[in-house]
Order: C-alpha cells, then structure tokens, then sequence
C-alpha cells in the first residue's frame, strides 16, 4: 500500500508517530481509499501552504495555541465566564421569551419554543462545522490541538441536534397537527444527529489508540466528508418546499416581528458562550486523562 | 388544542439536557484534573 510521506520530511519533531499513523491507517482501513483520500487532503494542505507563503502570508496565528499548556492557562479562566454568562443569557433570554413577549397571532403561544428551538439548530450545524474545521487543522496543519477540539465538540453538537429535534416535533405538534413528517428539514437534522452520533463512536474508539486523547485521522475525514449535510440542512426548506417553513431569519433580515424576536438574540448568544464553554472543560479533561495516562505509561515501562 | 404542555415539555427537556451535560462535562474535568495533579505532587 503506497503511503504518502511528504509532510512527515516537513515536520521532523512528529516523524516516528506521523509516519505510525500513516501506516496504521493504511493497514486497518477496509476501504483502500482512505490513505489516498487522507494524502490528498495532506497535499492540497501543503499547496495551501504553498499559496500562503507565495502571498506573503506568514505564520497561521493557530499554531501560537498548538501548546497545551499555553492554551490552558488561557482555557482555565476562560471556562467559568463562558459558562456562567451563557447561562444567566440562557434564563434572562428564556423568561424573556415565556413572559414577555406576546403570542402569536397565528400560531398562539407555541410560538415560544422558538427561543430554544432556533439557537439548538443552529449550534447543532455550528457544532458540525466546528468539527470540520478541527478535521482540516488536524489533517492539513497537524495542529496538535484540533483532534482533541474535534472529539469535545461532538457531545455538546449531538445535544443540541437531539434538542432541536424533539422541541421542533413538540412544536409541530400543536401546530401541524403531527409530531413527525419526513420532509427535507426533519430529515437532513435527523441524519446529523446520526452522523454526530457515528462521530463519537468512531473518536472515543480511536482516542486511546495511539491518538493521544483526540480523534483519528480516519475519523477526521469522517468529519469533513459529513460537512456535506450542513448546506443540504441549510438549503432543504428551499429545494423541498414541504411541511418545514421556509427561512425565517437569513442575513438579509427576518421575516419575524421584533417584538417577538428580541429574545432570541439572548438565547443565541447564552446557549453559543454555554457550548463553548462545555467544549472548554471536555478539552481541559481529555488533555489532563492523556497526561495521566501518559504518566501511567513511564511508570509502568520504569 | 392546549399549546402550554408542549412549551413546558420543550423547555424542561431543554434544561434537564444542559444541566444533564453541565453536570458531567464539569465532574469529568474535575476528576481528570485531580487525578493529573496528585499525579505531579507523587513525582
């Protein structure tokens, strides 16, 4: 199986474990195109690279993080802000929502799920996204921290896919008359969650296994080739015009009185600084179970 | 049909998931912390 060893020349600190990674890859894989795909993706990293350094860009400012004990002392007293302001926005925005604001003349006081409703589908596909810009700093730039950001990032992604799921069925409901219909929206949201859901599988069985606590390379195009869904979910309501209503809020403005929307600014922004918050503490403990386990290691090899 | 039920079911859910994921996001990261530095104190 021809494995691909150019950036391993470029980056002679991480030859032995880069070059372990490849060929495990290329040996496990029951699809011989995983190494290939992993290699194209390495190569149009280096052009990328290439092209930067061509343009005059120099450093990318990510690699000032790639230590983990500089980005913990910057983690550590980031977590409890995040974590605290997410959720006084989360209660402000959500007693806001349910006491505040009127119903709506047409769909009555069911109009209120929207201010968990909309942030929860958002920050699932967020969380996606996130996912898939970790899997390109891992598989292009080798960021020592991505793979670890990528498996932290799921957890919090599946929740808030799973909540999204359940509060637009309890929405739907009242409102069309049924829990469920198979349109392109419901769908699309509900293939994420199963993505999200394989994802975690997939990162928690690799972590341990020679990947210091993140998620593998193959995991990693996982990732990414899943990103493919984000726009379908994004465009669904456009190209199926079914049960889903079409976009209510896009850059362009919002089709939603102000005088119901107002909360939803807090909720978004609560629930945003509350996932990154939890992304936070899920890294801070995968880095400091690796450094046990590590440890653990030395001792045991005296 | 009675809407209140279904925005009280949404939110209680909504909740119990965040404070559901608080809870064990927090105790995971305490726990691998304390174990990494009683660790560092042994050395």
């Amino acid at each position: 199986m021809p494995v691909c060893r150019l950036p391993v020349t470029k980056n002679p600190r991480n030859k032995k474990s880069c070059l372990a990674t490849e060929q495990s890859v290329a040996a496990r894989c029951p699809f011989c195109l995983t190494p290939y795909m992993s290699n194209f993706i390495v190569h149009f990293g280096q052009l990328a690279t290439g092209l930067g350094a061509w343009a005059g860009v120099k450093t990318m400012p990510m690699h000032a993080y790639a230590n983990p004990a500089r980005f913990l002392s910057i983690a550590r007293p980031v977590t409890p802000w995040l974590f605290w302001g997410g959720l006084v926005l989360i209660v402000l925005g959500c007693a806001c929502g349910l006491f505040l604001t009127p119903a709506d003349y047409l769909q009555g006081q069911t109009v209120r799920i929207l201010y968990i409703h909309v942030p929860a589908a958002w920050l699932g596909m967020g969380g996606w996204t996130g996912i898939a810009i970790a899997a390109v700093m891992q598989l292009v730039w080798r960021h020592p921290l991505a793979a670890i950001a990528g498996r932290a990032i799921a957890a919090p992604g599946a929740l808030f896919t799973a909540i999204c799921l359940v509060t637009g069925s309890l929405w739907g409901r009242p409102t069309w008359g049924t829990y469920w219909q198979w349109d392109g929206r419901m769908t699309s949201m509900l293939v994420l969650f199963f993505l999200y859901l394989g994802y975690i599988a997939l990162g928690n069985a690799s972590a341990s296994n020679g990947n210091a606590g993140g998620v593998s390379r193959v995991t990693a195009i996982f990732g990414l080739v899943g990103a493919v869904n984000i726009p379908i979910i994004n465009r669904s309501v456009v190209w199926w015009n079914t049960l889903h209503q079409g976009p209510s809020i896009t850059l362009r403005g919002s089709s939603i009185d102000g005088a119901i929307l107002w909360p939803l600014g807090l909720t978004v922004l609560g629930f945003s600084l509350w996932f990154g918050a939890i992304v936070l503490m899920r890294m801070r403990a995968i880095l400091a179970e690796t450094k046990v386990e590590a440890r653990m290691q030395r001792l045991a090899r005296g | 049909m009675n809407p209140w039920p279904f925005v009280i079911a949404a939110y209680a859910l909504t909740f119990a998931g965040t404070l559901g994921l608080s809870i064990a996001a927090w105790r995971a990261m305490r726990a691998a912390e304390q174990r990494a530095d009683s660790l560092k104190r042994d050395r």
